[in-house]
């Protein structure tokens, strides 16, 4: 902005496995990272999109190519949590945009994308050809990459990408260690695999305390458990067969047949608890418009959705039964227990960044909790 | 599955005439409602006297009904058809307000029809303001404080309580019309008197000044599955109606939570209604601090919800038909993707901006301040990666003279004469944007801007963006081209070949020249509502320079390149979309591949489902020329009106292939030196004219060939209208009082001007020369009307065998002169006055579709665009043999002057309707009266007024006022008029003119509705030069009060003589409830190949 023509900004460049090199604008700082390269195609929620921790070790491609006109919230803070963000920092590794906006007339705008970037050292390309990009992850399916400031050379080689798939990125978002918030009479261990502040923050108008503790907390193995009365495990980055701890935790849970709940990784969690199964997505559901079928009811919602690995709808135990289903590609977008209050969805009915149509899961749970206790 | 199982015949309602504030929209929606109910089996009746229509047609329906969309008529025709359901949501508000009479009346219980989709006690809560407050109150939701006056008293009541400013609207009305705003208790006691006199209930709310504007498309199924497919935000804030906005789709400046916080009212309002099918809500939403009032909910179709269509390529009407069936909408697949469910909403990976179209300079005298009454005629809309992008390539589909939010008031020439900042009015008017960038050039502060205009901050950004890359490129002093980076960055903000040339002193070419030689190309884009993230069947298509890669194959197998009309504006209109459309729809047929340019996002031609590839793009030489460029494939620029005309002779120097009349041929024609020569070797008259250069001249010639004269100017400050002037001391006020310019560069043209002649509208093809199919229409109107604004008639009336004889034979030798390849339009005078042997003079020709091609082609039966595109694709036609029909089709103009505050209402040689109807009838009368019937007027009250100018019109109108009388009409009349009534033994009431200063005067009289029809014949001084001093005349008062009181006005000798013989002949039980089909059967061939 304001920028003479003849001065041009610094190039940056992103390096994809497959030896595509896309040419930007840095608009941010200067670091190279690497990371996995994904889409997502929401036109709103960057702020809560960028902080939301399932994107942990991605480089994120906006589909909308116009990103930053509503500059940035402050952080703020309620009840021990940041008001306008989903977790205490930026989680995706770089951004790519078509166009970088610099904006900040939004009344709740405290500073512009740029500034916040710079400060959490989140590199932004502008000037891409997003929609190629996405294309070329649609049909290649997401891909390493890299953000390097520095010429590629012109034959391709010698780059160092990260794979995100070995190893289990939940340690990274997850908290330290246990925090308890509200001080309500339903009482919820809330296992963090880096979650969304809106769980908490929509649990809390149910009158309940919230326990938060890390992903490797096992209630079943700590000399003074707290009380609790049900177990909810969050969304979180990476693939869900890292982390064999969590698996077991809330395989234990099921069997002592207290109600649980999970949410996108913790779906994948209760899945593979249950015995079930999952499987890496080509390219995941990254998105505000992912439509969902009750397959009992026949309801139809629009969903938030943020994940790279999916349920294997055939590897669901006997007792159990799908209950959602997405309806654009036939994936599985929840399970649930045939007696008891066991449930899990792909989605993010929490919303924040997407539409608020499945908030009155968080009913339905507590409705469930309430009547088993 | 779709519950309706018994549902076999269906009867859709259309919304009649195009008009301001109900347009084009709803052709495209009917005719996806259309489409949708063909696939079920099930039998489309549909009743719309909008002949110009793509939906009034056999491919789209099975039965059309050229009729007036009025309880009664189409009670007659639901007795007649006897259909299952009936569908009201797709004809805009004329529809609905039918619909609703008709339910009232018990209509559709009594004939057992079942009203499909949103359920009328639904459409009542959305209608009538109070139960719609009191609905969403009900769900604990924000409307604006308001209260309802039903008088000026109970308006007085309140005036001194409330709190300034404050909004007045109208209930029930389409587009606003009666509604705006107040800053003080005068001016509510001003508006609310005007529009209570439209309307028994008016609404004074909360102004929510600066307040963001919001819409939102909502879909529902029955089975409460609920979507909201697009949202959009105004530019313009509140306060400007949403028809006269700048939108962009979508939201640019919402948060997450304010996004979703509305979607999810959206979703609550609509579930709660509840709709089943499509509707439309706005929002005001406050900058300040994000809180939000619900303003209304659009119950149906509308034109936001085409331009949401066309904004994400999502089928709102198609699919709100099948969701009115019974289906489910996860039921149903995308139409895009044909993969993904319809249950979904659409992610854009690009932006659009919509303009609206406004057509003021067609009118003299209109006030041109924006406000909450629509006043735009049509809109365009455009597709970009950027803001900027989309934004000045918007500015371009208007087809006006700017080249993007820069104006020539800030060409480099004349940047040095701008002394100080003379900072422009920023109010609301068409010309704000250009405004805008005018003053941000200047240094108008951006905050100082927002806090008199309340456009968004973000907004004023991005135009300063622009501005300030000009002002960059202004500065650029090192060469006399720009740079690569300059250049590749200007594309990139949206700046023409043209624009950037002008900067640096080059031409349009060598930009072009320029960006090839460095690569700078845009790129064409693939719209596939799903972001990228499944790949689209369809090829709905945009280019922009923010890619690097196309994502489409070109120069496929017999690809054919269709230019489209541009926006609406007075004088191009839906007509040249059904020529385009059946255009497309030919070259389907006969295995070619209809590649469609158009920008107007309420046409059919820009229905993806019509065509091989749509780019949805501006209509300019350069973007034509990138999409030849690229498709290397044929033009067909004959069908779109006049701005791919105009294109023309450009592109075929460059060598595009055009097909149909040579480059030469259409020369030979637009330029009235060529065929003016053209039509003296052929020994074809015409009237005398010249090109005059000098107000002497223009005098001397004036004398020469005799008045009357008619005058158009080349250019004129204030307008391009032409004018007649009946004696030398018009001429000469004319030339003193005109702002017109004459010199050398923009000379006069004057031709003589015959009275009493009457005119003559000649539509045909030729084929290498030879005249296959034509049609000879006759104006009801003497020479003096406009063509688009006359009375047509075919088969003629009053024509005598030799001038029809005549006319022929000049068409021919015309035809083959040049040699016509195409569809063409030849205008005649036919002066028989006196003669044996009548005179028929050429007065214009064009070689293209002309806007009577739907009219004639469905009265004859026969589709002039399929036998033109046949001959353009080099079909080998033969000769169409054409029946005489023995009934009648009358094509009537449809004007939107009660929209327009200050115009006089009267029909002269410049156009001024927006829109047509036609009907059938067995004979002139019937199907006059039915089509007078179908503008929306009723002629029940048995009161006329009568106000005659000059001796000679109260002659020809004796009889009629005998008839008037006669009829059991009373008779009002000024004072002349009336003494010249009573002279001839007619009783008239004595009105007082408004100068005599005598109360009731005529315009109380009007204005209190005691009459049902006007008759107000102007002598021609009351038209000439005092109009031009702008005086306002007392026949301008009672015309102007006679529209806006919305009462019959018939300012024409030949019109009014014609209602009243036909009202004289036909009662309302006369009028014949036939369908086009019944009219057709009697003069088709069994056999419709048959070649005669």
């Amino acid at each position: 902005m304001g920028r003479g023509i003849l001065e041009m900004p610094k190039k940056g460049y992103l390096i994809l496995e497959n030896g595509d090199i896309y040419e930007g604008d840095s608009f941010s700082i200067d670091r190279e990272i690497a990371g996995e390269v994904v889409f997502n195609t929401g036109m709103v929620g960057y702020p809560e999109g960028f902080t939301d921790p399932s994107y942990y070790g991605q480089i994120l491609v906006a589909t909308y190519p116009l990103i930053g006109n509503y500059g940035v919230p402050p952080a703020g803070k309620s009840a021990r949590m940041p008001e306008n963000f989903e977790s205490d920092r930026m989680q995706i590794s770089g951004l790519v945009v078509s166009r970088y906006e610099e904006n900040k007339s939004h009344y709740q705008a405290k500073e512009v994308l740029a500034s916040w970037m710079k400060r959490e050292k989140v590199p932004g390309l502008s000037g891409i050809d997003t929609r190629s990009l996405t294309k070329t992850l649609r049909t290649t399916g997401v891909m390493k990459g890299l953000i390097t400031f520095q010429k590629p050379p012109d034959k391709f080689g010698g780059f160092s990408f990260k794979d995100i798939n070995r190893e289990n990125l939940v340690p990274f978002v997850s908290c330290r260690k246990p925090e308890i918030y509200g001080n309500g009479r339903l009482r919820v261990l809330f296992i963090d695999c880096g979650l969304k502040y809106n769980q908490i923050r929509l649990m809390l108008n149910y009158d309940t305390t919230v326990i938060r503790v890390p992903w490797n907390y096992n209630p079943y193995q700590e000399k003074k458990p707290p009380d609790f009365d049900t177990v909810f495990i969050s969304n979180g980055p990476g693939d869900a067969r890292t982390m064999p701890e969590t698996v077991e935790t809330v395989r234990q849970s099921l069997a002592k047949k207290i109600p649980t709940f999970g949410i996108c990784l913790g779906h994948q969690i209760m899945a593979l608890a249950a015995g079930g199964d999952i499987y890496k997505l080509k390219y995941g559901h990254r998105s505000q418009n992912q439509p969902v079928r009750d397959v009992v009811s026949g309801k139809c919602f629009i969903t938030s959705q943020n994940h790279g690995y999916s349920v294997v709808e055939k590897s669901i135990p006997k007792d159990w039964q799908i209950w959602f289903t997405n309806l654009n590609d036939g994936t599985n977008e929840g399970i649930r227990h045939k007696k008891l209050p066991f449930f899990c969805v792909q989605f993010h009915p929490e919303a924040s960044p997407g539409p608020t149509d499945t908030n009155w899961l968080f009913d339905y749970y507590f409705r469930v909790v309430k009547k088993w206790l | 599955m779709a519950l309706t199982e018994n549902i076999k015949k269906v009867l859709l309602l259309g919304s009649g005439a195009l008009k301001i504030g109900e347009a084009g929209e709803f052709d495209y929606s009917g005719s996806q409602a259309a489409k949708a109910l063909k696939e079920e089996g099930i039998e489309v009746v549909l009743i719309n006297p909008n002949i110009a229509t793509i939906q009034t047609s056999h491919e789209f329906v099975s039965k059309v009904y050229f009729m007036p969309v009025t309880p009664y008529f189409t009670e007659k025709i639901i007795q007649k058809e006897a259909p299952d359901g009936i569908f009201l949501g797709f004809g805009g508000q004329t529809a609905l307000n039918c619909g609703l009479e008709l339910e009232k009346r018990g209509v559709f219980q009594k004939y057992k029809v079942k009203v499909l989709g949103t359920p009328v006690s639904a459409i009542r809560k959305t209608e009538d303001r109070l139960l719609f407050r009191k609905a969403i109150q009900n769900l604990g939701l924000k409307v604006p404080t308001s209260c309802f006056c039903r008088n000026m008293s109970e308006v007085e009541k309140i005036a001194d309580k409330i709190k300034y400013p404050v909004i007045v609207r109208a209930g029930f009305s389409l587009g606003g019309l009666g509604s705006g705003v107040a800053r003080k208790r005068q001016d509510l006691t001003d508006i609310s008197l005007k529009a209570l006199a439209l309307t028994p209930q008016i609404l004074i709310e909360e102004y929510l000044e600066h307040w963001k504007e919001i819409e939102y498309e909502v879909v529902r199924d029955a089975s409460d599955n609920c979507i909201t497919v697009c949202n959009m935000e105004n530019f313009d804030p509140m306060g400007i109606h949403t028809g006269e906005s700048i939108v962009v789709a979508p939201s640019q400046t919402l948060t997450n939570e304010e996004y979703h916080r509305l979607r999810e009212i959206a979703i609550k309002v609509v579930k709660s209604l509840p709709i089943v099918g499509e509707c439309n809500i706005q929002y005001a939403l406050s900058p300040k601090d994000g809180d939000y009032r619900i303003i209304e909910v659009n119950a149906r179709l509308s034109r936001s919800s085409a331009l949401a269509s066309k904004a994400t390529g999502y089928p709102l009407a198609y699919v709100a038909a099948k969701l009115a069936l019974g289906y489910r909408l996860d039921e149903l697949r995308n139409q895009v993707t044909r993969a993904t469910s319809a249950f979904f909403e659409p992610a854009m990976d690009y932006l659009v901006v919509k303009i609206p179209r406004w057509d003021f300079l067609k009118f003299k005298n209109q006030d041109e301040t924006l406000g909450s009454e629509m006043q735009s005629v049509g809109e365009v809309m455009a597709i970009g990666r950027s803001f900027e992008e989309a934004m000045q390539k918007a500015v371009r589909c208007l087809d006006l003279d700017f080249q993007g939010i820069i104006s020539d008031d800030l060409d480099k020439a004349k940047l040095n004469k701008i002394n100080g900042k003379n900072f422009r009015f920023l109010d609301a008017s068409p010309d704000r944007l250009y405004n805008l960038a005018y003053n941000l050039y200047l240094g108008q502060s951006k905050d100082d801007i927002y806090k008199k205009t309340g456009i968004d901050p973000w907004f004023l950004d991005r135009l300063d963006a622009i501005v300030n890359f000009y002002r960059e490129m202004i500065n650029d002093n090192l060469n006399n081209e720009p740079g690569r980076d300059i250049l590749e960055q200007a594309k990139k903000h949206g700046f023409s070949d043209c624009q950037i040339g002008e900067i640096y002193g080059n031409e349009e070419a060598d930009i072009r020249r320029l960006r090839q030689k460095y690569g700078i190309l845009p790129k064409v884009c693939q719209i596939d509502t799903l972001a990228g993230e499944f790949p689209a069947k369809t090829n709905y298509l945009y280019l922009s320079y923010h890619r690097k890669e196309h994502d489409v194959k070109f120069n496929l197998p017999k690809q054919v390149i269709i230019l489209g009309g541009g926006p609406y504006q007075i004088g191009s209109s839906v007509e040249f979309d059904w020529c385009a459309v059946n255009s497309a729809l030919t070259s389907k047929k006969f295995g070619y591949s209809p590649v469609m340019i158009n920008c107007n996002p309420e046409t059919v031609s820009t229905d993806y489902d019509v065509l091989d590839k749509l780019y949805f793009e501006e209509l300019s030489y350069e973007r034509v020329l990138d999409i030849v460029e690229l498709e290397k494939c044929p033009l067909i620029v004959s069908v779109g009106g006049q701005i791919p005309n105009t294109l023309t002779p450009k592109l075929a120097r460059v060598n595009v292939k055009i097909l149909g009349s040579t480059p030469d041929a259409i020369d030979r024609v637009e330029d009235r030196e060529k065929f003016s020569g053209l039509l003296d070797n052929l020994k074809i008259i015409q009237p005398l004219w010249k090109r005059l250069k000098s107000s002497g001249e223009t005098l001397a010639f004036a004398e020469k060939i005799g008045y009357p004269v008619l005058i158009r100017p080349s250019y004129v400050l204030s307008g391009r209208a032409m004018y007649v002037a009946y004696s030398e001391n018009m001429l000469e006020r004319y030339l003193e009082t005109t702002d017109a310019i004459i010199n050398s560069d923009y000379p006069l043209v004057m031709s003589k001007f015959i009275r009493g002649a009457k005119e003559v509208d000649f539509d045909g093809v030729a084929r290498n020369g030879q005249i296959v199919v034509w049609a000879i229409s006759e104006h009801v109107e003497h020479a003096g009307v406009h063509s688009g604004d006359a009375t047509l008639v075919l088969p003629s009336f009053s024509l005598t065998e030799d001038a029809v004889e005549l006319i022929k034979e000049n068409s021919v030798k015309i035809a083959k002169t040049l040699p016509i390849d195409g569809p063409f339009n030849i205008q005649f005078l036919v002066n028989e006055d006196g003669r044996a042997i009548p005179e028929v003079l050429v007065i214009e020709g064009n070689l293209r579709a002309s806007r009577s091609f739907p009219f004639v082609s469905k009265v004859l039966g026969i589709n002039f665009i399929e036998i033109a595109t046949k001959v353009l694709l080099g079909d080998n036609v033969k000769q169409v043999k054409i029946k005489r029909p023995r009934y009648t089709g009358v094509k009537v103009a449809h004007f939107s002057f009660t929209r327009l505050r200050r115009v006089d209402p009267v029909l002269r040689v410049e156009m001024a309707s927006t829109g047509e109807v036609a009907c059938f009838g067995d004979d002139l009368k019937e199907a006059y009266l039915k089509a007078i019937l179908s503008t929306g007027v009723n002629l029940d009250r048995k009161a006329a007024l009568v106000s005659l100018g000059g001796m000679e019109y109260k002659q020809k109108m004796l009889q009629g006022c005998r008839v008037l009388v006669k009829l059991g009409y009373s008779l009002y009349a000024t004072k002349n008029t009336a003494d010249f009534l009573k002279l001839n033994r007619l009783p008239a009431t004595l009105v007082y003119k408004v100068h005599e200063k005598k109360r009731p005067n005529v315009i109380d009289f009007i204005k209190s509705r005691k009459v049902g029809l006007v008759i107000n014949l102007s002598d021609r001084e009351d038209l000439g030069v005092r109009e031009m001093s702008k005086e306002t005349t007392d026949g301008y008062q009672i015309r102007r009060a006679t529209v806006d009181a919305n009462i019959p006005l018939f300012t024409k000798v030949s019109n009014a003589n014609l209602i009243i013989n036909s009202i004289y002949k036909l009662k309302l039980e006369d009028l014949k409830v036939k369908s086009w089909g019944e009219y057709l059967a009697t003069i088709q061939p069994k056999d419709k190949t048959e070649k005669l």
